[in-house]
């Protein structure tokens, strides 16, 4: 077992809103291994996007408040940390890219201009330098004519050439840990297994750890080693990749799953039915004592409802919140 | 190569503005009721009606509306101007003694409008329900609402009456010596009141303008990308945000650059400052037509100089506006 880099011990995040506290995150635990890639998967809504600010330490404040909880790189809890030293850490030894490469570059200033700026700041480059690693991470991103694209401006490039831009610009100070939220949402599914595939080659690269957001069960599997699967603001399965895809227990994993369209070999034959889960992520003002996913989970009883479940491993690494689990290792 | 081409065509339809502007001003102004010749007549103390006829005569007045239109176009195209019927003197010289000053003080308050009324709102934009916002739009209210001469009339009660620290009128002391240090020094001390009065419009107009702008940039993705990569509040605010939400402020002050020339004929007559907006004024009282003219036609090519300008300044802030092909 790796030497773990990353973890998060009972993190809770609280919002002030109109209609009350919303606690995004609650109790959430996860860890993170050096060159791994970890998902985490659950609907719009379920904290993944604010998992990832907490580690960034970039959660509005206020109306955002930590509750509870550490997040500890190597030893260091960055949630105690200051603020200077958040800003070394981030795009330094934890870099971030988002879910909109079409908006999340500035449109004023050359793409090889926002990448050696991060250079510069956190290596102390000379100009000429960074733009020299600028070009290195250009190449290294595989966008052709880096050279003369070095010099262009985003709104001259595709989302895919964006996106690449981004992990160009979030790779360029070699950080330990890359949280990508969300990367390929926006991208044409070609692009989306070109995305793929160079992170996948530039982890095995650089041996940096990533921290793969989506709610996409297909880029799960192309991507990660191990699975967080998240539901209103708690972790409800986690387990390896190849536990979670052919023996999920959470009726919540196992609806995700089933989302999943599959291709069959002969269409005309025997279509099997496309399942949803049905309703939605609950307003989080609105939690009550149960299982979160209760009101929308068809094995639902009277305890699910009324206690919330507790955290149990079941296999090596494998750890269920779910009374149905409970119950059936109890008997 | 491209930037030399979008040049030269704006400078064709530049010419052709001008050229409509002035077959329009010519038009208007024959249309005004009153008799040319009784305002020189006038001027030279009272006449025969010989000497009318033989002013109309020589002014080519007893000619056809298209001869003179034309015969008037001909010679702006030349650089003649005609001269003023008041003064004597060749209009073009009239209103190059009066351009100075004038450009002095519009270029100085549209300057001081944005630079202050952007600073103002990118401070306001940081706390956006902090003292110094509700400062910002109560100034905003004041500034929009009141009009400038008002403004203009109470500055001069608090610092020329009252606080006695401030010059009431004119553009130096008349015994300074022009031209050297302490001229200078004289003159941007009568440019204060009133470049601060034909500001406070646009001063609040920016504010507003930057401080919502900031506010809708700082809320966008590419700010939270610079966060994420760990620059500091300072450089995210004036380099990645500032930058963009200048724009905005180009656009309406570049707009706005003939409404602020228009201001100052106004303020002009208030301080009396010796510029383009005083000579408009008295001109229109004496019924100087070449003169009215020549400023209407010198203002025009201003504000078509300005609007270039701003063109530029666009291109050179949105490499978007640079780069793309529509002129």
């Amino acid at each position: 077992m790796a030497k773990t880099l990353l973890s998060v011990e009972g993190l809770a995040v609280e919002f002030d809103t109109r209609d009350g506290v919303a606690r995004v995150i609650d109790d959430l635990s996860i860890s993170l291994a050096e060159g791994e890639t970890l998902g985490i998967v659950g609907e719009s809504g379920c904290g993944k996007s604010m998992t990832a600010l907490s580690i960034m330490g970039l959660v509005p404040i206020p109306p955002g408040r930590i509750a509870a909880g550490r997040i500890f790189l190597d030893d260091e809890d960055l949630l105690q940390a200051s603020e200077a030293r958040m800003r070394e850490v981030r795009g330094n030894e934890i870099s971030m890219i988002f879910q909109e490469p079409m908006t999340s570059l500035n449109p004023v200033y050359s793409i090889g201009n926002q990448i050696a700026e991060t250079a510069r700041l956190h290596e102390g480059l000379s100009r000429a330098d960074a733009f020299q690693r600028a070009l290195e991470m250009l190449v290294a991103v595989g966008i052709p004519a880096a050279d003369k694209r070095i010099h262009e401006f985003p709104h001259q490039m595709s989302g895919g050439m964006r996106q690449r831009v981004m992990i160009a610009m979030a790779l360029a100070c070699q950080p330990r840990v890359l949280i990508a939220d969300e990367p390929t949402t926006a991208l044409d599914v070609t692009v989306q297994a070109q995305i793929f595939d160079l992170l996948n080659d530039l982890k095995d690269r650089t041996g940096t750890a990533i921290i793969m957001i989506t709610h996409d069960m297909g880029a799960i599997a192309e991507m990660a080693q191990r699975v967080v699967v998240m539901y209103a603001g708690r972790v409800v399965e986690q387990a390896d990749v190849d536990q979670i895809l052919t023996d999920p227990r959470h009726p919540y994993t196992q609806g995700l799953i089933r989302c999943v369209p599959h291709l069959t070999q002969n269409p005309t034959k025997e279509r099997p039915p496309l399942l949803e889960i049905p309703g939605v992520v609950p307003p989080l003002t609105q939690l009550g004592s149960g299982c979160p996913f209760a009101p929308r989970c068809q094995y639902a009883d009277a305890q699910c409802r009324a206690e919330m479940p507790p955290t149990k491993a079941i296999d090596d690494g494998h750890t269920v919140a779910c009374w149905l689990t409970e119950r059936e290792a109890a008997a | 190569m491209q930037f030399l081409t979008v040049v030269i065509r704006r400078s064709l339809y530049a010419f052709l503005l001008l050229l409509a502007v002035i077959v329009f001003n010519y038009t208007l102004l024959f249309l005004v009721p009153g008799d040319i010749a009784e305002t020189i007549a006038g001027e030279s103390g009272g006449a025969s009606a010989e000497l009318m006829a033989e002013i109309r005569r020589s002014y080519g007045l007893d000619q056809p509306f298209y001869v003179q239109l034309f015969g008037y176009v001909g010679r702006v195209l030349q650089g003649d101007l005609g001269s003023s019927y008041y003064f004597n003197v060749p209009v073009l010289d009239l209103i190059l003694g009066r351009l100075g000053p004038t450009l002095l003080l519009v270029v100085t308050s549209l300057l001081l409008a944005i630079f202050t009324g952007t600073l103002f709102g990118v401070i306001a934009s940081q706390r956006p329900n902090g003292i110094f916002s509700h400062f910002i739009t109560i100034l905003a209210l004041i500034g929009f609402s009141a009009p400038v001469f008002w403004t203009a009339f109470l500055l001069i009660i608090l610092f020329v009456s009252m606080l006695q620290i401030l010059p009431l009128s004119g553009l130096a002391e008349p015994l300074t010596e022009s031209g050297t240090w302490q001229w200078y020094l004289d003159v941007a001390y009568h440019l204060i009141l009133p470049v601060v009065s034909l500001s406070s419009i646009y001063l609040a107009q920016y504010s507003r303008l930057a401080r919502a702008s900031m506010m809708d940039i700082l809320g966008s993705d590419y700010i939270r990308t610079a966060r994420a990569k760990g620059l500091g509040q300072r450089v995210i605010i004036y380099k990645h945000a500032l930058r963009n939400a200048v724009i905005p402020v180009i656009t309406i002050a570049g707009l706005q650059f003939s409404h602020i020339f228009s201001g100052a004929v106004v303020i002009e007559t208030v301080f009396s400052w010796p510029g383009l907006g005083t000579l408009a004024f008295e001109s229109i009282l004496r019924g100087d037509t070449p003169t009215i003219m020549g400023i209407l036609f010198f203002s025009a090519f201003v504000v078509i100089i300005f609007n270039l300008l701003t063109d530029l300044a666009y291109r050179i802030v949105d490499p978007r506006i640079r780069l793309s092909n529509t002129a």
